[in-house]
């Protein structure tokens, strides 16, 4: 089950999952943050989100911190949780 | 035999008349961040390896030295990159050297517990075309993972030659260097199967490539021109501008212009060339498994429980330290340099009294208090190593991150900024880390608030001094005061000089694993020697001029140029209740922190005598002149060691020199508020 719903991976609570959509910001940030794993169509996990600060992203089978200004420019599709 | 690239071999004939032939080739070991990199660089080169600096670039260089069978590889540790943008210093060095050098293989270490993601690396540099060797490292993590990687399949998959290891117990290491020499004596075996861009853009890629094919200079790989052109890179778009004809480059420019974001066709192209290299290759985990990194973070990470955590790990690192390192410092004092003082102004007798004073308080006291710190900071460093090693800091930096951007700083910050307690050298050289120029900066700056060992050093001595009733709430509060003002100065700088700016914060969370002693034992060498290095340097310089200010033009202090500086000084020091005496000493505290004891020691006319300078020190200062001496100690411009490191780390004299500045405007501000206060109040 999936909505199309297209939000900043900043909202996804903990143990939520999604599909990147989308990155916003520069070329420096985009290719950063495709060394990563983060391309348009890769899941993502988050694994702490405490509503402040940064957060704590799942993804190619790797723990990445993103400060929440850069998880607000990660914009995914949030997938239902199938666990 | 053959010989393949730029290696080279010359034959000689002993004097037994055997023929010894030597080769010699270059071993660029190249890798992302956490996956072992160094611990494969120590194994290789044991205490055959220089660490300096990249040329112009404040990165690290380290280099060895590697004898296997009959050929002698000069090892050149690459920086740790995720990938080969031109970004960061680090991508652009790797890079650099791997097209400029031609290094006749470049060994990649890869985490088999994120192979994927490691890959991309992987891509990056098969499209360099350098010969690769991959070194398949920390299987047993992966296993523990539960993930299975087939190295030989992978290898089949890639035309890459590919190493199964565990650098930690130095399983591989043979084998993977078995590897180098065929491909340094035998070339590549086959062709690798290299990454494609992804299938919409191919077309336009091949365009570009035939725009620029006949003007790319040597030795750059048109392929890799046009495609990083392609993802936008600068460096690439600058070199190319130049070189192509004006309207051949108008050419390029408009197909970069309309697939601007061609970068993400670029990266998305390597992931689908990764899921091809790995498909068959690798098992999945199984769904639902709890590893133990995932365990230890439910606490580590855990907003609540991870700030408790990261309380008692400091907690523990400060105990040790002073707990183990305390005890063998004071030993250090007495039976080394004391003794050694001792015998040297006793070998001296017939020596000109000016050689005397020269080498036995200007050098010794000086040089010589300051190594005494030693044991302090390896047991200091080697906690903090341990820490590093295992995984744990980067949880710190996740949990501090909040707090530090709060303060204008970054989760980055906290490491290097923690670092300070012990010795503020390697807190500025720590601060290499971010990579935002603007907050490492900020970083460097405020790394003197934290106070130093040296620095608690002499609270520890004068606060009973001073404050035999209340010395632990006291020492307490002066710890915290530069700690409090390093945050306003971090929130001021930000709100006033940096605003808007947003230091980006992301960091990989690696698996956590069991220490790597010798990893742990060169790093705290290491830091051991920078710290040393200052002392023997600049601070010998430093101590030599302050001991020449103290002792001519006559030889008696109370008639120096220090004092005549001090007493110049004096309306100032009028301000914070301070006569000259305190105030040379708190002058005299730029060549170590801890001078400023010994120098009030000698200004009153009471030498080493730890007893009779309590005495006279309680009856000459009052109490806000004793709390401001200890607010100007705490705030003063830090030791001519930590400023020498501020000028090599930022490369400029104008960082030192504000530096300087402000900490002496703030030192005379917060120590005539403390003592107009504590005037008015008690």
């Amino acid at each position: 089950m999936e909505t199309n719903n297209s939000v900043p991976l900043s909202q996804l609570e903990a143990g939520e999952s999604g599909v990147v959509l989308r990155l916003r910001g520069g070329r420096g940030f985009v290719g950063r943050m495709a060394a990563l794993g983060f391309t348009p169509g890769a899941t993502l996990r988050v694994a702490r989100n405490s509503g402040g600060g940064p957060i704590i992203v799942d993804v190619l089978d790797t723990q990445i911190a993103l400060g929440r200004g850069q998880a607000n420019r990660v914009y995914v599709r949030q997938r239902e949780n199938d666990e | 035999m053959c010989v393949n690239g730029k290696m080279t071999s010359s034959e000689q004939v002993t004097a037994t008349g055997t023929q010894v032939v030597e080769k010699t080739a270059t071993l660029a070991l190249a890798g992302q961040p956490n996956v072992g990199k160094s611990t494969v660089f120590n194994i290789l080169t044991g205490l055959h390896q220089h660490v300096g600096n990249w040329p112009g670039k404040t990165v690290e260089q380290r280099v060895g030295r590697l004898e296997h069978d009959d050929v002698i590889f000069h090892v050149v540790d690459l920086p740790g990159t995720y990938c080969l943008t031109a970004a960061s210093p680090e991508e652009r060095i790797t890079r650099d050297y791997i097209i400029h050098q031609e290094p006749d293989v470049v060994v990649v270490i890869v985490n088999a517990a994120a192979l994927e993601r490691n890959l991309y690396l992987v891509a990056e540099l098969l499209a360099l075309g350098a010969p690769l060797v991959i070194g398949l490292n920390m299987i047993d993590v992966a296993e523990q993972e539960g993930f299975e990687v087939d190295p030989e399949i992978l290898s089949e998959n890639l035309g890459v030659p590919v190493v199964p290891m565990v650098a930690s117990r130095a399983v591989g290491v043979h084998d993977l260097v078995d590897e180098a020499v065929a491909i340094v004596e035998e070339g590549p075996s086959s062709e690798p199967h290299r990454p494609h861009v992804r299938q919409d853009h191919q077309q336009v890629l091949d365009e570009l490539r035939g725009l620029i094919e006949d003007y790319v200079p040597a030795p750059y790989p048109h392929d890799w021109v046009a495609l990083k052109l392609f993802e936008g890179d600068e460096e690439a778009a600058t070199m190319m501008r130049d070189i192509l004809p004006p309207e051949r480059w108008a050419m390029v420019d408009d197909i970069l212009q309309q697939h601007e974001d061609a970068i993400i066709a670029v990266a998305s192209g390597r992931y689908e060339w990764i899921e091809e290299m790995t498909r068959t290759a690798i098992k999945r985990p199984r769904i639902g498994r709890v590893t133990v990194t995932q365990r230890i973070d439910r606490v580590a990470t855990h907003p609540f429980w991870g700030l408790i955590l990261l309380a008692l790990v400091l907690a523990l690192i400060f105990e040790l330290t002073y707990s183990l390192g305390g005890p063998l410092q004071e030993w250090m004092a007495t039976h080394v340099v004391e003794a050694f003082s001792a015998w040297l102004a006793a070998s001296l007798v017939s020596a000109p009294a000016w050689l005397s004073g020269l080498l036995v308080d200007g050098i010794l006291g000086g040089v010589g208090t300051v190594v005494t710190f030693v044991p302090i900071l390896a047991v200091f460093f080697t906690v903090m190593g341990l820490m590093e090693d295992i995984g744990y800091m980067s949880r710190a930096a996740y949990i501090m991150d909040r707090f530090m951007h709060s303060v204008g700083l970054h989760g980055k910050s906290f490491m290097p900024l923690f670092l300070g307690f012990g010795c503020n050298v390697p807190a500025i050289m720590g601060a290499r880390i971010i990579e935002s120029r603007r907050s490492r900066l900020l970083t460097i700056m405020l790394a003197p608030l934290v106070p130093c060992a040296a620095r608690l050093g002499v609270l520890a001595i004068l606060v009973p001094i001073f404050f035999p009733h209340n010395a632990t709430l006291v020492t307490w509060a002066l710890t915290g005061l530069p700690l409090v003002v390093l945050a306003l100065g971090g929130v001021l700088v930000n709100r006033l000089v940096l605003e808007g700016e947003e230091a980006a914060f992301i960091m990989e969370m690696p698996l956590y694993h069991m220490p790597y002693p010798k990893s742990i034992a060169l790093l705290v060498w290491r830091r051991i020697m920078a710290f040393l290095r200052k002392a023997g340097t600049v601070i010998l310089i430093v101590s030599i001029i302050v001991w020449a200010l103290a002792s001519f033009p006559r030889g008696d202090i109370e008639a120096s140029y220090m004092a005549a500086i001090g007493r110049f000084l004096s309306p100032v020091g009028a301000l914070m209740g301070l006569g000259w005496r305190p105030l040379v000493a708190i002058l005299t505290s730029f060549v170590a922190k801890e001078n400023v004891v010994a120098t009030l020691g000698v200004l009153y006319g009471v030498g080493e005598n730890s007893g009779a300078l309590a005495q006279v020190l309680s009856a000459s200062l009052t109490t806000p002149s004793a709390l401001a001496l200890l607010v100007a100690e705490m705030l003063f411009v830090p030791c001519v060691g930590t400023l020498a490191a501020i000028k090599q780390e930022t490369g400029s004299w104008k960082w030192v020199l504000l530096n300087v500045a402000l900490l002496t405007l703030l030192t005379v501000v917060a120590g005539t508020i403390t003592y107009q206060l504590a005037t008015l109040l008690l």
